[in-house]
């Protein structure tokens, strides 16, 4: 069965671009447009893996990723940062409070299939 | 393509093949105009037939080494394929490590290895695990023959683009220093590697044989009895019990006698002789 990846993204186009990347890597999509939409999904069915943008209006990534990490879902999805943010200080606190691994943006395939690998779903 | 530019790119693609041993494949033909264009645009010109025409003059210094360098392709990235260096950091080096407890010596080469990503990686698997290499020396050595990418190698920096592509988040915070837009190797990992100009088609790049031959997408675009050549070369730089490792989509099959397969080190190489001497034994 395919691995399912929930792209968050405030850009639509950073969306569309990832799902197209993760479809040619057999990963099902589905989106959301910020955190709580995120955190909604998540809740309800939670995927194998989250790609997280930072800045989003209604809840900010790193919101996200705490909510998570403190609800009590059965799984641990992993999270994958994907973020123009590309300093070690937000690096580090995105490690911090959860996140499995970190993409600056921008990024291409190599890099997303990587990650992917690297956090052991692809 | 016009008439006059496909002239010029046949002559172009004679002398990457005659200087590399590395064939033009059609579908990189139409990159070539673009991969020269910073070059024409350096030397103020405004055509590749005007730049053949001055490399074939002979007038501008150096010009035809650039011209090499910008029709190579130099794509590489960290821990290229990840399940082999798993296997590789795996069982493979777990063989070497075997095989070398007496001397504690492990002396890794990566044959056109780019810009150095790969040879960093080596390194980064090494002294990620230090219990396991207490007391051994590991040299790794990687040679391309670009030196361009030779001299990239060497500096060990790495655009924000380069640094996150097959690298593990914890291992960039813990091997390289940011600074602006680009990322630095520590003094202790670029101490661990070494990099030189070194065509694989010629004399191995150093005196005595290598435990670890890593010859990643360098092969793939040799005519098939310059590959076989290539692979004389690696034969003889490599200790009978080492080991090779190719590119994913690369394999010895029906391109030398020199290597087998071996079925515990999927996707690995050995030399010929180790894998009859194992099945007589
Ligand atoms: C596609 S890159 C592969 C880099 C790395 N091994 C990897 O797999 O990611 C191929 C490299 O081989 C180098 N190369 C091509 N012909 C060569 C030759 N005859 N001797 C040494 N290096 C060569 C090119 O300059 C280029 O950097
Ligand atoms: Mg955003």
């Amino acid at each position: 069965m395919s691995k399912k990846c929930l792209v968050v993204d405030d850009s639509k186009v950073i969306r569309k671009v990832a799902r197209h990347i993760l479809e040619t890597l057999d990963f099902t999509v589905d989106e959301a447009v910020d955190g709580r939409d995120a955190l909604d999904q998540c809740l309800q069915t939670p995927p194998d893996v989250v790609l997280l943008d930072w800045n989003m209006p209604v809840m900010s990534g790193m919101e996200f990723l705490r909510a998570l990490r403190q609800s009590d879902l059965p799984v641990r999805p992993k999270v994958v940062f994907c973020t123009t943010e590309n300093g070690m200080g937000h690096i580090r606190a995105a490690i911090e409070a959860g996140a499995d691994e970190y993409v600056m943006k921008p990024f291409d395939r190599e890099t997303l299939e990587s990650k992917l690998q690297i956090v052991g779903l692809a | 393509m016009s008439e006059v530019n496909s002239a010029a790119i046949r002559t172009l693609a004679a002398m990457l093949e005659a200087r590399t041993g590395q064939q033009l494949v059609t579908s990189r033909v139409w990159r070539i105009e673009t991969s020269l264009k910073p070059l024409l645009r350096e030397r103020g010109m405004t055509s590749t037939d005007q730049l053949v025409a001055a490399m074939l003059k002979g007038s501008e210094h150096g010009l035809a080494d650039r011209v090499i360098e910008a029709l190579l392709n130099n794509e590489t990235f960290f821990f290229r394929d990840h399940g082999v260096f798993q296997l590789l950091n795996g069982e493979a080096l777990e063989v070497l490590r075997a095989a070398r407890a007496a001397r504690r010596r492990l002396r890794i080469w990566c044959a056109g290895c780019s810009t150095g990503q790969e040879a960093y990686s080596i390194a980064m698997m090494i002294a990620d695990a230090p219990e396991r290499w207490q007391g051994w020396t590991i040299d790794i050595l990687g040679t391309d023959i670009s030196s361009g990418a030779v001299e990239r190698a060497q500096t060990g920096i790495f655009s924000q683009f380069e640094i996150q592509r097959g690298l593990p988040i914890m291992m960039m915070m813990r091997w390289f220093d940011q600074e602006g837009e680009n990322w630095y190797a520590s003094a202790e990992l670029k101490r661990r590697v070494q990099f030189r100009r070194h065509n694989v088609l010629e004399q191995p790049p150093m005196p005595g044989r290598f435990d670890l031959i890593l010859c990643r997408n360098v092969l793939l675009y040799f005519p098939s009895a310059v590959r076989t050549a290539a692979f004389d070369r690696l034969a003889s730089a490599i200790e009978p019990d080492g080991v090779l490792m190719l590119g994913a989509g690369e394999t010895v099959l029906g391109q030398t006698a020199k290597f087998v397969s071996e079925r515990e080190l999927r996707g690995l190489y050995r030399p010929a002789v180790l894998g009859e001497a194992s099945k007589a034994a």
